[in-house]
């Protein structure tokens, strides 16, 4: 389990779980989990685009991650967030059909894309993997405080001259930066339920966002660790136990936070009223 | 005049039967999810939708690894996910996001170990595909009657909760001042939603159906106010998308680069995104000449 090509995937994987459980908590904060799971899933197109016409797979998840997360910021301006994102992801993903059809052997293809492929990592995918990953956790430090002011009070932010449309662009950039990178661990339908679940568990364990973020983190690598540990050894894949054990954590969180609200229900919960 | 339409309608289109059961599926498929679309639109319910669809391949899966007709996988799993995203909390506008980000991501999870005991157990070659898919082409004509039976039931329960539905849709404090059981009318509302993405979920594919709901609401929204109108104009838009794809799809069957048939689902997602990006044009327009803020103007829509 620990050698040979199997050291590529827990590396692969470690640092999808650090850009998940950091990205993650800020989707969870802006309720962005539909873009979020937009973004990702509908970079498939881009994908399923790449192997068509021989091109690296990462290329085209960059292209058409960045590509829709703009597209959704741009058009989201003008109508309803939740429509534009929806539509754009539906129209990725008829691309994707698309470029899937015309392909001719598509099955495992499309099968590991959408669901993840742990064993087949290979020395040249990690570079580009780690470098993601520090753009857009950089990015993130780099943004902390203004992406921190207009989550929770987009007034305020406004006021102070935060432009709540740029941050968002520039959120939605993270989000599409973290989807190219972690799409060919757990594939584009399951980086979901990393970048919910461990932000949702953490932020029912504790109200200040930097242990939150801290705690998601270390939840996300429970997460994936466990996961792929379990599918190496039962041979299922492995976004089954990535979204299992996410849904697990959340259900503890949502535990742990009823039983502290009933052990003390005049104490208000910070994080919560204040968005 | 005649030329063109022998054109656009390759040789044997209207004596099909396959075709016929495309055209005629899809027709009803996409009056219903038009009509359910616009309240979801309305309510700011999309991602609902969209998860909805996304958990059938998980019904679908199901439903080839025992062996029963996709539609009942379809059927129960949505009802089921909805129900448990209405347990969850999703009445709350704040946590409605995390409660249907997390069932989704339990549902796909199921559906990523359900594909893969099919691939090992059975050799159903194309099974993920015609479910993530879709194929309007492959329906069989014996679940005819549970599809139109399924559509009647969505519609009359569309049909009962019209008003109370319109008026929680609009304000929440609103109906339940006026003694609309508002939660019981939104787990109503949920199940039909839920009826409605597998009917689509059969013509479109499980990760397209939101299409269907979402996109001919939404642009019929942008055309006009008015919940009536806008139901009727989003059955028209759908079922024009939805026949006018099945054309198309039946046409490709002789063009590059395959010859195969490029597929009927992204023909009728690309027609239903161009119809809505083009239904935003004469407002953006008249805000031009206008000189406002053109965000400003286009609102909600």
């Amino acid at each position: 389990m620990f050698s040979g090509f199997m050291v590529n995937t827990w590396t692969e994987a470690t640092i999808v779980a650090l850009v998940a459980g950091v990205v993650g908590f800020f989707v969870v904060l802006r309720g962005s989990a539909f873009v979020a799971h937009a973004v990702p899933n509908g970079s498939f197109a881009g994908a399923a685009g790449a192997s068509l016409l021989g091109i690296n797979a990462i290329v085209g998840l960059g292209v058409f991650s960045l590509l829709g997360a703009l597209g959704i910021g741009v058009l989201g301006r003008r109508g309803r967030h939740d429509v534009v994102t929806a539509l754009a992801l539906v129209f990725m993903l008829g691309l994707g059909a698309l470029f899937v059809s015309m392909s001719a052997e598509y099955e495992p293809e499309i099968y590991s894309l959408l669901f993840g492929e742990v064993l087949g990592i290979s020395n040249t995918e990690v570079g580009p993997t780690a470098a993601l990953a520090v753009v857009s956790i950089a990015a993130v430090a780099f943004l902390y405080r203004p992406l921190m002011l207009s989550s929770v009070l987009p007034e305020a932010g406004e006021a102070r001259g935060v432009s709540a449309f740029r941050i968002e662009l520039c959120f939605l950039v993270v989000v599409a930066l973290a989807t190219t990178m972690t799409v060919p661990v757990v594939g584009t339908l399951l980086i979901f339920s990393l970048m919910i679940g461990a932000p949702a568990a953490a932020r029912s364990f504790t109200d200040r966002p930097l242990r939150a973020i801290v705690l998601s983190v270390a939840i996300a690598l429970a997460t994936v660790w466990a996961a792929i540990a379990i599918a190496y050894t039962t041979d299922r894949p492995v976004g089954f136990f990535v979204a299992a054990i996410g849904a697990l954590s959340y259900a503890a969180g949502r535990a742990w936070a009823a039983w502290r609200r009933s052990r003390a229900t005049t104490r208000p919960r910070d994080l919560e009223s204040a968005r | 005049m005649s030329a063109s339409l022998a054109s656009l309608f390759a040789p044997g289109f209207f004596g099909s039967s396959t075709v016929h059961v495309a055209l005629l599926v899809g027709a009803v498929v996409a009056l219903v999810a038009g009509a359910v679309g616009v309240f979801t639109v309305m309510r700011g319910q999309s991602f609902a939708g969209e998860a909805l669809g996304d958990i059938q391949t998980t019904g679908g899966s199901g439903a080839f690894l025992v062996s029963v007709p996709l539609l009942w996988g379809y059927v129960a799993v949505s009802v089921v996910a909805a129900a448990a995203m209405e347990l969850i909390g999703i009445q709350r506008a704040r946590g409605r996001d995390l409660a249907t980000g997390i069932v989704l991501g339990v549902a796909l999870g199921l559906a990523a170990l359900f594909l893969s005991l099919l691939a090992t157990s059975q050799n159903t070659t194309g099974a993920p595909f015609t479910i993530l898919f879709g194929s309007m082409f492959v329906i069989a004509s014996s679940t005819i009657p549970l599809i139109l039976l399924l559509s009647a039931i969505v519609a009359t329960v569309v049909a009962i909760l019209y008003r109370p539905l319109l008026l929680g849709s609009v304000s929440a404090e609103l109906a339940a001042a006026r003694g609309i059981p508002v939660r019981l009318v939104g787990a109503l509302y949920l199940l039909a939603l839920a009826l409605s993405v597998a009917l689509a979920a059969m013509t479109i594919g499980t990760i397209l159906s939101t299409a269907l709901l979402i996109g001919p609401a939404a642009t019929a929204l942008r055309l006009t106010r008015r919940p009536g109108a806008a139901i009727l104009a989003a059955g028209v838009i759908g079922i024009g998308a939805m026949w006018l794809g099945i054309v198309l799809a039946y046409d490709s069957y002789d063009w590059p680069p395959i010859h195969q048939g490029w597929p009927v689902s992204f023909f009728v997602v690309s027609i239903i995104f161009a119809l809505y990006l083009l239904a935003g044009v004469p407002r953006l327009w008249r805000a031009r000449r206008r000189g406002g803020n053109p965000a400003v103007v286009a609102g909600e829509g």
